[in-house]
C-alpha cells in the first residue's frame, strides 16, 4: 500500500486512473452484452432478412393487414406488435387465417421456420415490440416449479383454459384453445403478447420465472398418465354423465332384459 | 336321512322353536313376483345404494373432514408443498397412498351416478305405466322423497373433497341460498357459520353425507320396499292376470337367484367402470380457493339440469325496500325446480281427480292407452332434457363448433316451445299406436304372402292374432269424459263452479282415444272371414 500512497499525487496518477476506469467500463460492457452480440447477425444479413420478410408479407399478409402493416377493416395494425406476436401467430399456423370466423385456430403452419423468422424480423423492424423467443431460451425444465405453476395456472389460466389445460368455450364462438402439445416458446409468447381473446400477462403481473413454472405445470399435465383409467377428455362431469347414461345404465338394462327373458 | 341332514334339521328346529321363523319364512319365501325387465330398474338403484354404503364406509376410514390448512406431502408431485385443506389432502391420500383407494373412490362415484340414473329410469317406468295409482300414491311420494334426497346427498358428496370443482359447486349453492328473499343471507351465514367458505361447512356436510342422509335413506327405502311387499307388485296385463292376483315366480328360489345374481352384476359393472374409467380426478382440479374457477365447471348429471336452468336465465333483478331480488337465480334455482317437484309429487292425486277414478289398480297401463299421461311425461322429459343440455353448453360449444350464445338461445326458446310440441307429437303417436292395435286385432298380422284368387284378384293373407294377444291388446278400459253439470234439475248451480268446468275439460282431453274393438266387431269380422 506504500506504493499507492507514495505516487497518489503523481502527475500521471489521474490520467492513469481515468484510463483504467474507462477500460474496466468498456470491458464490463462488452462482457455484459456478449451473449446477444454472438447471436446477432451482421447489419447486411439483417436487412436481407427484413426485406425477405417484407416480400412474404406483401404476398401473404398485406391483403388484410395493409401494404404498410397499418391494418384495415378486418385486421389490426401490426406496427409495434413485435416479433413475438408474429412467431406465435404464424408459427402456430393461426395466421394466415383459414376463414373469417370469430377466432383464428391453430393448424399446421403455412410458413417454415426461416420464413416465420423473416416475417418476424420485418414486423419487428416497423416499431419496437416484444422479441420472439426460441425453445432453448425457455428454460422451464431448469427454472420452473410445477407446484407453483399449478397455483399460478389455476389463478390465471384455468378459468378459460380448463383445470387441465384442455381449453374451454368463451362467448360468441370465441374459445380458449387446448394447451396440450403447444411448444414452450409459443406458450411464453402468448403470455407476453395476449393473442386473440387472451389478455397480456406482463412481467409485472406474472414474472418470467412464474411463466416458466406455468409452462412446467402445463408440460406436467400433458405428460401425466391417466391415473384413474380412461380420461374421458379431462373436461369434467359432462362426459362422466354421458358415459353413465349410455354404457352404464344401458348395460344394466340390457342385463335386466336378459335376466327376465323367457326361455325359448 | 343322512347325518348332515339330521344336523341341519336339528339346528333349524332349534332356531324355529325360539323364533317361530319357519311359518313366517314359509309364507314370505313363496311370495310371487311378476317377471319383467322394467321391474328390475328399482333394484339397480337398491343395489347401487348397497355399493355406496360399502365403498363409502371404506372411504371414511381415511377421509379427514377438516378445513384445517395443511401442506401437501403425499406422493402426487404436481401438488407437492401446496397449501390445502386437510379434507382435500386426505382425499388425495386416499387416491394415491391407500391401496385400492382410488378404485374405491371411483366405484363410489360411479355407483352414485348409477344410483341416480336408476332412480330416474325407475320413476319413468312407474309414471308411464301408471303404477302410482291407488293404492300406491304413498310409495310414489316416498320415491319423490328418495329422488330429492339422492340429489342432495350426491351434491354433498361432490362437495366433500374440497377440490376446485366441489368448491365452485358449493359457491353456486350458496348463491342460490342467498337468492332467497329476506332470509337468504341469514340462512347462508347460518349454514356456513359466517362468510363463504368458512371453516365449518365441510365437517357439517360430512355428518349429513355419511350419517344423517344415509340414515333417512335406509328408513325410506325400507318403507318403500315394505309397501311393495304389502301391496304386492303391479303386473302388466295379459291373460290370467287380474286386479286380484299376481302372476309370476316365487321369491324362493327364482328371485333369490335372479335378484342375488343381479346384485353381483350391478357390483361388477360399477367396479368395472371404477377400474377403467376416470371419474372426478380431484388431483387435476387442485385445492379450492374462492379466487379460482375452472372453465367447464359442471355439476354431476343429476344437478346438470338445474345448472342448465341457471345458465339460461335472463339477467333479471329487482330492487325494492333495500332488498335485491335476483330473479335470475331465484327463478331457475328454486321456483322452477319447486314447481316441477311439487307437480310431480301431486300428479297421482291430480290424475285421479281428472279421471274421477278412485278404484285400486294393480294392472299396469300400456303407455299408448293413456295418451294424455304419456304425452305429459314426454313434455316434462323434454323440458328437463333441454335444461340438461344447456348445463353442458360450454362443453357442447367447444366439441361441436357451436357458440355458447347459440346454445343458450336455442335452450331459452326451446324450453318454452318444445315441451308443448313434445306433448302434441307424443299424444298423436299414442293415438296412432292405438289405431295400429285396433287394426291388428280386427285384421291380424300382415304376413307378406300374396295370393291370386281364381278371379285374378290379389289379396294379402292376414294372420289372425292368438286369443291371448287379442286379450292383451283389448283388456284395458277406456275412460269416459266426466259430464259437466252446470246446474241440477231444479236450476241450482253446481257449487263446484270453475273446478267442475276444469275437471270436465281435462277429463274430456283424457278420454280422447281410438275406440278399441268391441267383442261384437271382432265376432262380425271373424264370421265374415270364414
Amino acid at each position: 500500500m506504500k506504493f499507492l500512497s507514495k505516487y497518489r499525487r503523481h502527475k500521471f496518477a489521474a490520467p492513469l486512473l481515468l484510463m483504467t476506469a474507462l477500460a474496466a467500463l468498456g470491458f464490463t460492457y462488452s462482457v455484459a452484452t456478449a451473449a446477444p452480440a454472438s447471436n446477432s447477425m451482421s447489419a447486411s444479413a439483417k436487412s436481407t432478412l427484413i426485406s425477405e420478410g417484407q416480400t412474404i408479407f406483401l404476398k401473404g399478409c398485406s391483403s388484410c393487414h395493409g401494404l404498410n402493416s397499418e391494418g384495415g377493416a378486418v385486421a389490426p395494425s401490426l406496427i409495434g406488435v413485435g416479433a413475438a406476436s408474429v412467431d406465435f401467430q404464424v408459427g402456430t399456423g393461426r395466421m394466415p387465417m383459414q376463414d373469417m370466423s370469430q377466432q383464428a385456430m391453430r393448424k399446421a403452419p403455412l410458413y417454415n421456420e426461416e420464413e416465420v423468422a423473416a416475417l418476424a424480423a420485418y414486423v419487428a423492424s416497423l416499431a419496437p415490440g416484444p422479441a420472439s423467443l426460441t425453445n432453448e431460451e425457455i428454460t422451464w425444465e431448469r427454472d420452473g416449479n410445477t407446484a407453483d405453476g399449478g397455483e399460478l395456472f389455476r389463478n390465471n389460466c384455468a378459468m378459460c383454459h380448463n383445470f387441465a389445460g384442455q381449453g374451454g368455450a368463451l362467448t360468441q364462438g370465441k374459445y380458449a384453445p387446448t394447451l396440450m402439445g403447444v411448444e414452450p416458446k409459443h406458450i411464453y409468447e402468448a403470455l407476453i403478447t395476449g393473442p386473440q381473446a387472451m389478455p397480456v400477462f406482463s412481467d409485472k403481473v406474472v414474472t418470467p420465472e412464474e411463466k416458466l413454472s406455468i409452462i412446467k405445470w402445463i408440460k406436467a399435465a400433458e405428460s401425466e398418465p391417466n391415473l384413474g383409467g380412461a380420461s374421458l377428455g379431462r373436461v369434467g362431469p359432462v362426459t362422466e354423465g354421458l358415459l353413465i347414461w349410455t354404457v352404464g345404465i344401458g348395460l344394466l338394462i340390457g342385463i335386466a332384459v336378459w335376466l327376465t327373458a323367457k326361455a325359448r | 336321512m343322512s347325518a348332515r341332514e339330521r344336523v341341519a334339521g336339528t339346528v333349524a328346529n332349534y332356531v324355529d322353536e325360539r323364533t317361530g321363523a319357519a311359518a313366517y319364512l314359509k309364507k314370505n319365501l313363496q311370495k310371487v313376483f311378476p317377471d319383467h325387465w322394467s321391474f328390475m330398474l328399482g333394484e339397480i338403484a337398491l343395489y347401487s345404494f348397497v355399493i355406496l354404503l360399502l365403498s363409502g364406509t371404506f372411504l371414511t376410514f381415511w377421509f379427514d373432514p377438516s378445513m384445517r390448512t395443511v401442506v401437501y406431502e403425499g406422493s402426487y408431485q404436481p401438488l407437492k408443498e401446496v397449501e390445502m385443506s386437510a379434507a382435500y389432502a386426505s382425499a388425495l391420500h386416499i387416491s394415491f397412498d391407500v391401496r385400492g383407494g382410488l378404485l374405491m373412490r371411483q366405484i363410489h362415484h360411479w355407483a352414485a351416478l348409477i344410483f341416480m340414473a336408476a332412480i330416474v329410469v325407475h320413476l319413468l317406468r312407474v309414471f308411464f305405466t301408471g303404477a302410482f295409482r291407488k293404492p300406491r300414491e304413498f310409495n310414489w311420494l316416498l320415491g319423490i322423497g328418495l329422488l330429492t334426497l339422492g340429489i342432495v346427498e350426491g351434491f354433498l358428496g361432490y362437495s366433500l373433497p374440497d377440490d376446485l370443482l366441489s368448491g365452485t359447486g358449493l359457491r353456486i349453492a350458496q348463491a342460490i341460498i342467498q337468492a332467497l328473499p329476506v332470509v337468504g343471507t341469514y340462512i347462508s351465514f347460518f349454514a356456513f357459520g359466517g362468510a363463504f367458505p368458512g371453516e365449518v361447512f365441510i365437517p357439517r356436510i360430512y355428518t349429513a353425507h355419511i350419517l344423517l342422509i344415509p340414515g333417512i335413506f335406509l328408513a325410506l327405502i325400507t318403507v318403500h320396499l315394505m309397501l311393495v311387499w304389502y301391496q304386492k307388485h303391479t303386473q302388466y296385463p295379459g291373460p290370467g292376470r287380474t286386479e286380484k292376483n299376481v302372476v309370476g315366480y316365487p321369491l324362493m328360489p327364482t328371485y333369490m337367484a335372479k335378484a342375488g345374481g343381479f346384485f353381483f352384476i350391478v357390483f361388477g359393472v360399477t367396479a368395472f367402470l371404477g377400474a377403467v374409467a376416470s371419474i372426478n380426478p380431484i388431483w387435476l382440479y387442485g385445492p379450492y380457493t374462492p379466487g379460482q374457477v375452472s372453465a367447464g365447471s359442471q355439476p354431476d348429471w343429476y344437478m346438470g339440469w338445474l345448472d342448465g336452468l341457471v345458465r339460461m336465465a335472463p339477467p333479471l333483478e329487482t330492487h325494492a325496500f333495500g332488498h335485491t331480488i335476483s330473479w335470475n337465480i331465484l327463478l331457475p334455482g328454486l321456483i322452477i325446480p319447486g314447481i316441477l317437484f311439487t307437480g310431480m309429487a301431486l300428479y297421482p292425486f291430480i290424475e285421479s281427480w281428472i279421471t274421477g277414478d278412485k278404484r285400486e289398480h294393480h294392472l299396469l297401463d300400456r303407455p299408448r292407452n293413456v295418451p294424455n299421461r304419456t304425452a305429459l311425461g314426454a313434455m316434462a322429459l323434454t323440458f328437463t332434457l333441454i335444461a340438461l343440455i344447456n348445463g353442458g353448453n360450454d362443453i357442447i360449444a367447444t366439441h361441436f363448433d357451436l357458440t355458447i350464445n347459440q346454445i343458450m338461445w336455442f335452450s331459452r326458446i326451446g324450453i318454452i316451445v318444445l315441451p308443448p310440441l313434445a306433448f302434441v307429437i307424443t299424444k298423436r303417436i299414442c293415438l296412432s299406436l292405438q289405431r295400429a292395435d285396433r287394426e291388428l286385432v280386427l285384421h291380424g298380422k300382415e304376413t307378406g304372402r300374396l295370393v291370386m284368387l281364381p278371379s285374378g284378384e290379389f289379396i294379402e293373407i292376414h294372420e289372425e292374432l292368438s286369443e291371448a294377444k287379442k286379450y292383451t291388446l283389448t283388456q284395458h278400459e277406456q275412460p269416459k269424459a266426466i259430464e259437466l253439470v252446470t246446474a241440477d234439475a231444479g236450476g241450482v248451480l253446481n257449487p263446484k263452479g270453475i273446478r267442475a268446468k276444469l275437471q270436465a275439460r281435462f277429463s274430456a282431453a283424457n278420454a280422447e282415444n281410438i275406440a278399441k274393438p268391441t267383442a261384437a266387431e271382432v265376432k262380425e269380422l271373424e264370421s265374415g272371414h270364414h
